[in-house]
């Protein structure tokens, strides 16, 4: 299924891989999300979550990175195959 | 190392760092991503002992050392681990700070082998800045484990500066490093950073464009011999982590050194107080030979000496089993999970996963606490 214009990336399900379309977060963050490699275009892949829903790990350039859910809100995304 | 300890390591103000390096030939300025053994590199070469520690920010100011090679005298200037140089937290000011004053003569950038395209980053903001950078991936003993290869050459020509590769924890193949140092110090080797960033209208286009870079050469540098290469790792933490078993690892972690701490220090503990208790009466005796007044003998032996032997002989053992443990759970690379599991519970508080490492080393005055009572 093929979302056109994305969800957050906290809706993501485990393990489907999913392409960043937006960033809705003010300059401060935006700074933060470029100093994590997050930009548009950047594959992500949640892998796991902690005990207690978030934050959860994902898969970005070859490292593991945890956001809270919060943080993972600002971050709209298109899954991709 | 122990998390006690002012993890700073010496705080040393930018006029000491200009001071010193009149006294030395050459000052050389390390930088790159936290955690990627830039203090383990720093110790390696200086023979100091900045603390290094398995999780990132260990070192949060610039920290000095020199060393000599072939007559001459480098001083080495660790600075704080940023993942980049254009946010405002306190560390990327005064690493940014410093590689922009042009106080170096060479900022060696160290690189963590196993996500070289992450770090790149970094190293793409610094040559931007200053044409003199050397790059040092480190870490690749955990490479070639993960089977990560990484082409040197290919790496060098690309980036136009000179890449070596070193297990900052073996020393000698740091040798590598010394002489690339020397020899760029030297002018036999001249770095020329060749990509460059056009001037972009925002910074986002800037990391953008770097990041896409970062992409395209570490595809062309890195080959991963294992198409699984962190597959172990991924489940181990899956575990770790998960609903059904974070938790209850965790406290069976936690439980069993602080049952190891408890337990453990009884035994030198009765030992310590059996060898301070000797030596009391021995001190009795020695005070009635010399006829010392009654109050000198309350004063001295039966208050500073006995408070003194109590204290030593019931925190000692706790602590010299405590820390180790510790230290080894930190090796494991445990601490950042049990972060990771507590963070909601701590962001209740308004603190953050992070926290609970202090906590956790809280547990260790508890176990003092708990055989004091
Ligand atoms: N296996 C392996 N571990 C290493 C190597 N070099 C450093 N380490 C470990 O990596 C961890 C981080 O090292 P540090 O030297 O504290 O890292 P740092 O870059 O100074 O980190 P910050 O001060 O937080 O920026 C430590 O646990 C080191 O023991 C290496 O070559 N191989
Ligand atoms: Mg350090």
């Amino acid at each position: 299924m093929k979302h056109s214009n994305g969800i957050p990336l906290c809706n993501l399900e485990l393990n489907k891989k999913a392409k960043v379309i937006d960033l809705k977060c003010s300059e401060n963050e935006l700074r933060r999300f470029l100093d994590l490699g997050i930009v548009k275009d950047t594959i992500l892949t949640p892998i796991f979550k902690s005990p207690f829903g978030t934050p959860t790990a994902y898969e970005v350039r070859k490292t593991v990175l945890a956001l809270r859910k919060e943080t993972a809100e600002k971050i709209i995304v298109s899954e991709a195959e | 190392m122990g998390l006690t300890s002012k993890s700073t390591g010496t705080k040393i103000l930018d006029e000491d760092i200009f001071k010193n390096s009149k006294t030395s030939d050459f000052t050389i300025g390390l930088a790159g991503n936290p955690n990627v053994g830039k203090s383990t590199v720093f110790n390696g070469l200086t023979g100091m002992h900045q603390h290094t520690g398995n999780w990132p920010g260990k070192t949060v100011s610039n920290a000095v050392g020199t060393y000599s090679y072939s007559n001459k005298t480098f001083l080495l200037v660790d600075i704080p681990g940023t993942y980049s140089l254009m946010s405002d937290s306190e560390e990327e000011e005064i690493a940014r700070n410093y590689i922009c004053s042009g106080k170096s003569d060479l900022t060696v950038v160290v690189l963590d082998a196993t996500s070289i395209e992450r770090n790149l980053n970094l190293a793409f903001q610094i040559m931007d800045i200053t044409p003199n950078v050397l790059i040092c991936v480190n870490l690749l003993d955990e490479a070639k484990k993960k089977g990560i290869h990484i082409d040197f050459e290919l790496f060098s020509e690309l980036l136009g500066v000179p890449v070596v590769g070193v297990t900052a924890r073996k020393k000698h193949t740091l040798n590598k490093l010394t002489q690339a140092i020397y020899d760029v110090c030297n002018g036999k080797i001249k770095p020329s950073p060749k990509i460059h960033f056009s001037k972009q209208t925002s910074k986002s286009n800037t990391v953008s464009e770097i990041l896409k870079k970062s992409e395209e050469i570490c595809q062309k540098v890195c080959t991963y011999q294992k198409q699984d290469y962190n597959e172990r790792d991924r489940k181990i933490d899956k575990v770790l982590t998960s609903k059904l078993f974070g938790i209850p690892i965790m406290l069976l972690f936690l439980g069993l050194i602080f049952w190891l701490t408890i337990e453990g220090a009884n035994y030198p503990s009765q030992l310590l107080a059996k060898m301070f208790s000797a030596l009391q009466n021995q001190l009795y005796s020695l005070f009635e030979w010399l006829h010392a007044p009654d109050f000198l003998t309350g004063i001295l032996i039966d208050g500073m000496y006995r408070t003194l032997a109590w204290v030593v002989s019931v925190m000692l053992p706790p602590m010299a089993i405590f820390f180790p443990l510790f230290t080894f759970l930190e090796d494991l690379g445990y601490l950042p999970r049990i972060a990771f599991n507590l963070d909601n519970c701590f962001k209740r508080c308004c603190a953050s996963g992070k926290q609970a490492l202090t906590m956790c080393m809280g547990f260790g005055c508890n176990a003092c606490r708990c055989r004091w009572m």
